[in-house]
């Protein structure tokens, strides 16, 4: 089985099966992961590029742990020490990576779209690790690997995303993913941080969390930027706790196995209480291991493993 | 201009000649001579004069496009008067409007001199200098507007830079107004639209771009007409992008407020979904952006009923490498002067939209009018500035082919019909079959 496209950039564009086989896929790698060796020889003799115009430790440390199990060299630039701070152009960043032999790109970077700027000039697969306000297909994935995992499916499940909408890449691959896979997806959050008819992607928009969160199968919590208060987006974080934060109350109005899930770091006290964050709801460190095998099956699908002989 | 000695007599013969100006559209000759119009009639004689066969084809006063970016001088490896003004010649432009945010802008008399100069020495078209209202385009202290509209300053514009301050643009119409000169303003609300890059709706949502809203165009129309009802002084709002804008421009219209509005040919044919088509290409990325097609259908029937009274490019070049980069870090503008007639007439007139007569005078008598210009008729004894279209003639946009430096289209590839073949310019023709010829 292969995937329908080369990169990996957005689950918009992605087909339902391409997201059927990846899941599937992380199935069987998961199981890697919980090995006293953890090596396969999958893509030995390949080389895994991350290239971050972001911070991130999660996301990158993730990626480069996925290739390393597979025996794939990585390399990792992070922008802060590269020539980009000498005034490189993406382009040009790119055009070196490709005349150096890379196999494959895995991009994050503050602009949305700069993966499929990437994916044209380059000819080898680009993977999205998150672009702006766009989209960070890989966290939707593993989030929906988490959700099927405990729940035995994703159609039919209600899925709750509270907190700032309108700067989430991580919302909208959720959107995008979930809807594709049947699930019902109701986004929550202050009317500055809902963007603009956001119901045409399918989902209920709420500015009332309890109304979000009632009878949810799953309560997907975003991290809260707090420099947004600077811009006026929202008036304190006080405020915002009290409004829209995630406490145990509010949890118990989902159903009773609803699952918490939130992509990390986690502003505790802020949008998520620790006593649910740390509550056996909380799957929150099952989906930075998920994160890993949903990596490593991208990986495989991408760099050929996914041929069969 | 470029264009010297006298052209020989020319001859064009039998095709359909329309000029709102005069009301006249229908099958005529139009003999040209000493670079003025001599004759339009039914069977003229050649008497000497160079015969063009012009059955099956428009012809059309020279269109005039009252906003360009001519980048010159300052920024000459994206376009200059040389590349720019055979563009204009290649889309059947024969008179532009040079907009003053050259490096540095034009804002005084000498700038204004240095532009007709360099035009004089390389243009073939009609070149007419914008003068800024603000010294250095800053929106702080006004520009010398007398000064400038003596040295030959059609109309005065901060364009690239809305003018923020709303005390300043009042002086700028009270003090404007002496001299019967627009002023044109990019009207966009700095404080809404900080760093958006395309418009605010579903598409920038999906996208995750900063999203610039309609409001921040609208709020400043209505203050620029409030501004002109207190002062008397003429407002130009330059390329009009929004539905709400052209309700306030219909209010204002009712109210016999001096007004007037642009609106470019890609905000009449392009949508904010071509960014999401086209994934995030920067060739898309135009300021304003690309609005909805709510907004659209609103423009065109703004444009065909006249509360829109000018089509104007904005055409804004740009090199390859300010395009070549992230979608937020693109320049903003559209190369826009060799497909204006192709696009409109493709999306607007084949389609039955607008007829041909409305297209031709809103890209002629409708400047003109705006700028108090004597340009823009086929009227005898005016300055023989023609152009010829073939509107069955269907093409492929070739930015490659470009005579502008700036190759930044969108509509690369796209199959249009309706295209411009000769453009004569005070009677030389200028361009042949999309042939530049100076």
């Amino acid at each position: 089985m292969k995937l329908a496209s080369r990169d990996i950039l957005s689950l918009e564009e992605m087909p339902r099966e391409d997201i059927e086989l990846i899941l599937d896929t992380a199935h069987s790698m998961k199981e890697i992961i919980y090995r006293p060796i953890k090596k396969v020889p999958t893509l030995r003799g390949k080389t895994v590029v991350t290239l971050f115009y972001e911070a991130s430790t999660r996301t990158r440390t993730s990626f480069e742990l996925a290739a390393k199990y597979m025996s794939a060299d990585t390399v990792s630039i992070a922008t802060a020490t590269s020539s980009v701070q000498k005034g490189e152009t993406l382009k040009d960043t790119a055009r070196t990576l490709r005349v150096m032999g890379s196999d494959c790109v895995i991009m994050r970077h503050p602009v949305s779209g700069s993966c499929h700027f990437l994916a044209r000039v380059l000819d080898i697969p680009v993977i999205n690790g998150g672009d702006g306000m766009h989209e960070h297909p890989t966290q939707g994935l593993l989030d929906m690997f988490t959700m099927r995992e405990k729940k035995g499916r994703l159609e039919g499940l209600r899925v709750a995303i509270i907190g700032d909408i309108y700067h989430s890449r991580v919302a909208r691959s959720n959107i995008w993913g979930l809807g594709k896979m049947g699930a019902k997806v109701v986004v929550c959050g202050p009317a500055t941080l809902l963007p603009p008819e956001i119901e045409r992607m399918g989902v209920q928009a709420t500015t009332r969390v309890e109304e979000a969160v009632e009878g949810a199968d799953v309560v997907m919590v975003l991290r809260l930027q707090l420099e947004r208060q600077q811009r006026g987006l929202f008036p304190s974080s006080r405020e915002y706790s009290r409004l829209w934060g995630i406490t145990r109350e509010r949890l118990n109005l989902a159903k009773p196995d609803a699952l918490l899930m939130h992509p990390g770091p986690m502003n505790r006290g802020i949008e998520i209480s620790t006593e649910v964050a740390d509550s056996p709801q909380s799957t929150i460190e099952d989906q930075v291991t998920n994160g890993v095998a949903v990596r490593m099956a991208i990986l495989y699908l991408l760099l050929g493993g996914g041929e069969e002989k | 201009m470029k264009l010297r000695g006298k052209p020989e007599p020319l001859l064009i013969r039998g095709g359909r000649v329309i000029d709102p100006a005069q009301g006249i559209d229908a099958e005529l000759d139009l003999l040209l001579e000493d670079g003025r119009v001599k004759q339009l009639g039914h069977g003229l004689e050649p008497d000497g004069a160079r015969v063009v066969e012009a059955r099956g084809l428009w012809v059309v006063p020279g269109l005039i496009d009252m906003h360009v970016h001519l980048r010159e001088p300052g920024e000459e490896w994206k376009e200059d008067i040389a590349s720019g003004t055979r563009a204009a010649a290649a889309g059947g432009f024969t008179t532009v409007c040079a907009m003053p945010n050259t490096r540095p802008p034009v804002d005084d008399a000498p700038m204004v001199n240095s532009v007709l100069a360099r035009a004089a020495e390389k243009a073939v078209v009609h070149v007419l200098p914008v003068g800024a209202v603000t010294r250095g385009l800053e929106g702080k202290e006004l520009a010398e507007m007398g000064d400038m509209a003596e040295a030959g300053a059609v109309a005065f514009s901060d364009d690239g830079h809305p003018i923020a301050d709303a005390e300043v643009m009042r002086c700028a119409l009270e003090y404007g107004r002496m001299f019967g000169k627009p002023i044109i303003d990019h009207c966009q609300d700095p404080s809404l639209s900080r760093e958006a890059v395309m418009h605010l709706g579903y598409w920038s949502t999906v996208l995750g771009l900063r999203g610039m809203p309609a409001a921040a165009e609208e709020v400043m129309v209505a203050r620029d007409i409030i501004l002109s009802r207190l002062t008397g002084g003429k407002v130009h709002i330059a390329h009009a992008s929004t539905r709400g804008t052209v309700e306030l421009l219909r209010q204002a219209r009712a109210e016999g407020l001096p007004v007037t509005a642009e609106v470019t040919p890609v905000h009449l044919c392009l949508t904010d979904a071509l960014v999401h088509e086209m994934a995030y290409d920067t060739r898309t990325k135009v300021n304003p952006p690309l609005r909805s097609a709510e907004d659209v259908a609103a423009l065109r029937l703004a444009l065909a009923g006249g509360i829109i009274g000018v089509v104007a490019t904005d055409h804004a070049p740009h090199h390859q490498d300010d395009k070549e980069v992230e979608y937020n870090y693109a320049a903003f503008g559209i190369s826009g002067l060799e497909t204006a007639v192709p696009l409109l007439i493709t999306e607007l007139v084949h389609t039955g939209i607008i007829s041909p007569e409305i297209l031709v005078e809103r890209m002629t008598a409708g400047p003109a009018r705006v700028l108090s210009l004597s340009a823009g008729t086929l009227r005898v004894g005016s300055t023989a500035d023609v152009t010829l279209i073939d509107p069955g003639l269907e093409k492929a946009v070739e930015p490659e082919r470009f005579y502008s430096k700036g190759k930044n289209t969108p509509l690369a590839g796209r199959l249009l019909r309706g295209w411009p073949v000769l453009t004569v310019v005070a009677g030389h023709i200028v361009m042949r079959d999309g042939e530049v010829l100076v």
